[in-house]
């Protein structure tokens, strides 16, 4: 196995932000017809610059936090950092696994069993469906769900929802985990045990990523800071120090 | 590695053989699709037999009747005709929103696009299947004979099936970027839907021009590499010449094309 790494060159993002007229043919017909000009500014193709001039080498060991105020591009950096956008500029290298847990409810279907939904969210994980059967016993123990494990989702407390999204989700062991804000797992008696496994994935994995806006998080978790800010990176470095500067300006 | 070839598809190559490496996702969701349809119902998706079936019959008394056609003659062919332009349609059109619906998992999970794809085609082989049980239903009522030429119909299905591939690839790419392709090409299923004989015969038609018309339909000729051995009879040569090479024309510019505006599906969700 290869091991993890992760390096951007000069990348730069750019969106097209269309709105219904500029995503419809019509209007695109319309404006070659009228010569485009006027109705340029009309069809509402606003282009956005999410990232500019982005120089980041991440090794194995770190442990990498991403901060910045809203709209300061940290999801399209985690989208990019996951191999998901390709920059349009620039040259984005990701070697090794990658796994996401922005949104763990991804892939489950409500009208599903619980078991059903363990292979579902697990394939959504990049897991294959024998390695899931492997481990769904070790997943329904955690949960805790017993019986209702072969009951349909939808009839799910949220609380036991959350449970199965959760510890299907933390079955993986990626090698570059990629996180927008810790995941919160909500009820008391559960936060403990989901905690430590959340800490088990997150020291399993070569390369964390982690989005967040909490401080204490930042500080516990990473061993280093991006401050991004208008789409560039304003501050790249120890912890403490970009936190003193971002917290204290 | 692939300077020297005039057009480069090398990571649009990458992508589909790694969906077909992969498997075990199309399948997966592919299934679970069907699955959630039809989870709350007693019939389950039996219920597309059903549908079907109720469709056939409506539809055999009214063209039977209005055609003056042998009901016996008739109803074989417009029951492999439907099912097989039930697969063409459906395909098309829920190809054309293979990635938008896949919008929050694009957004999120890195996975080949061509995945998206090919979970609408093993989507809509499923429902076909279903729908294929009417077929001996019908043969045994109007003791249809089967000969041994059926086998080819098989090798029929998967060429269209290849064929179909290529066409949802670059409908996919299109429609997300305009989003009301979807339309347009909805519309055109339902215009060809006419054009085809499904409901008619070939040899209704009238004149040259209309066979001219009729050889320039695509699914014309890939819907009789289907059903025509399945009737006891070997289609054309031309369906079979115009099946491959559309085959191999239309894999080429869908690899171009998906190679040149893959990147930018995600940005355009």
């Amino acid at each position: 196995m290869i091991t993890a790494s992760i390096e951007l060159r000069q990348v730069e993002v750019v969106f097209p932000v269309y709105n219904a007229a500029s995503l419809s043919l019509k209007n695109r017909l319309l404006s070659a017809v009228t010569g485009g000009k006027i109705d340029r500014q009309h069809d509402g193709a606003i282009i956005v610059k999410g990232l500019q001039d982005i120089n980041i080498m991440i090794n194995p060991g770190e442990r990498v936090g991403l901060l910045g105020h809203n709209g300061a591009g940290k999801t399209t950096l985690l989208r990019v950092l996951s191999g998901i956008y390709q920059p349009t500029q620039g040259t984005a290298q990701i070697n090794g696994e990658c796994v996401s847990l922005i949104n763990i409810g991804l892939g489950i279907d409500p009208e599903a069993t619980g078991r059903e939904n363990i292979l579902l969210r697990g394939v959504m994980m990049g897991m294959r469906p024998s390695a899931i059967k492997a481990m769904s016993e070790e997943i329904i123990d955690f949960t805790g769900l017993g019986d209702f494990i072969d009951l349909p989702f939808r009839t799910y407390s949220t609380g036991m929802q959350l449970r199965l999204a959760f510890a299907v989700s933390t079955a993986v062991r990626p090698q570059i985990l990629v996180m927008d804000e810790w995941l919160s797992t909500g009820d008391e008696e559960f936060k403990e045990r989901a905690d430590r496994r959340m800490t088990d994935v997150v020291s399993a994995a070569e390369i964390l990523i982690l989005a967040s806006h909490s401080r204490e998080l930042l500080l516990n978790n990473c061993n280093r800071l991006i401050w991004l800010e208008h789409g560039k990176i304003r501050m790249d470095g120890k912890p403490e120090e970009v936190l003193k500067q971002y917290f204290g300006h | 590695m692939n300077d020297f070839s005039l057009i480069n598809t090398s990571q649009a190559r990458a992508d589909i053989l790694s969906a077909l490496k992969n498997y075990y996702l199309f399948i997966t969701l592919g299934w679970q699709d069907v699955a959630t349809r039809y989870r709350r119902s007693r019939v389950g998706a039996f219920w597309l037999t059903i549908n079907m079936l109720v469709m056939i019959s409506v539809l055999g008394v009214v063209f039977g009747t209005l055609f003056r056609v042998p009901v016996a003659e008739f109803l074989p062919s417009l029951t492999i005709g439907i099912i097989v332009w039930g697969l063409i349609s459906g395909l098309i059109n829920e190809g054309c929103g293979s990635f938008i619906t896949a919008q929050e998992t694009i957004l999120q999970v890195r996975m080949p696009l061509a995945t998206h794809i090919l979970r609408v085609v093993w989507r809509n082989m499923i429902i076909t299947a279903h729908n294929l049980l009417i077929l001996p239903i019908v043969f045994l009522i109007f003791m249809k004979p089967v000969n041994y030429l059926a086998l080819l119909s098989l090798l029929g299905l998967t060429l269209l099936i290849i064929n179909m591939v290529w066409m949802m690839l670059i409908l996919a790419v299109i429609c997300t970027r305009f989003r009301d392709f979807t339309q347009i090409a909805q519309n055109a299923m339902q215009v060809l839907f006419y054009a085809t004989p499904i409901i008619w015969h070939a040899e209704m038609l009238p004149g040259r021009y209309a066979q001219v018309l009729l050889n320039i339909n695509p699914f014309y000729h890939l819907l009789n590499i289907v059903r025509e051995p399945l009737l006891g009879s070997m289609p054309t040569t031309v369906n079979w010449v115009v099946s491959i090479v559309m085959a191999i024309i239309g894999w080429v510019f869908a690899l171009a094309f998906f190679n040149r505006f893959r990147k930018r599906v995600p940005y355009w969700l």
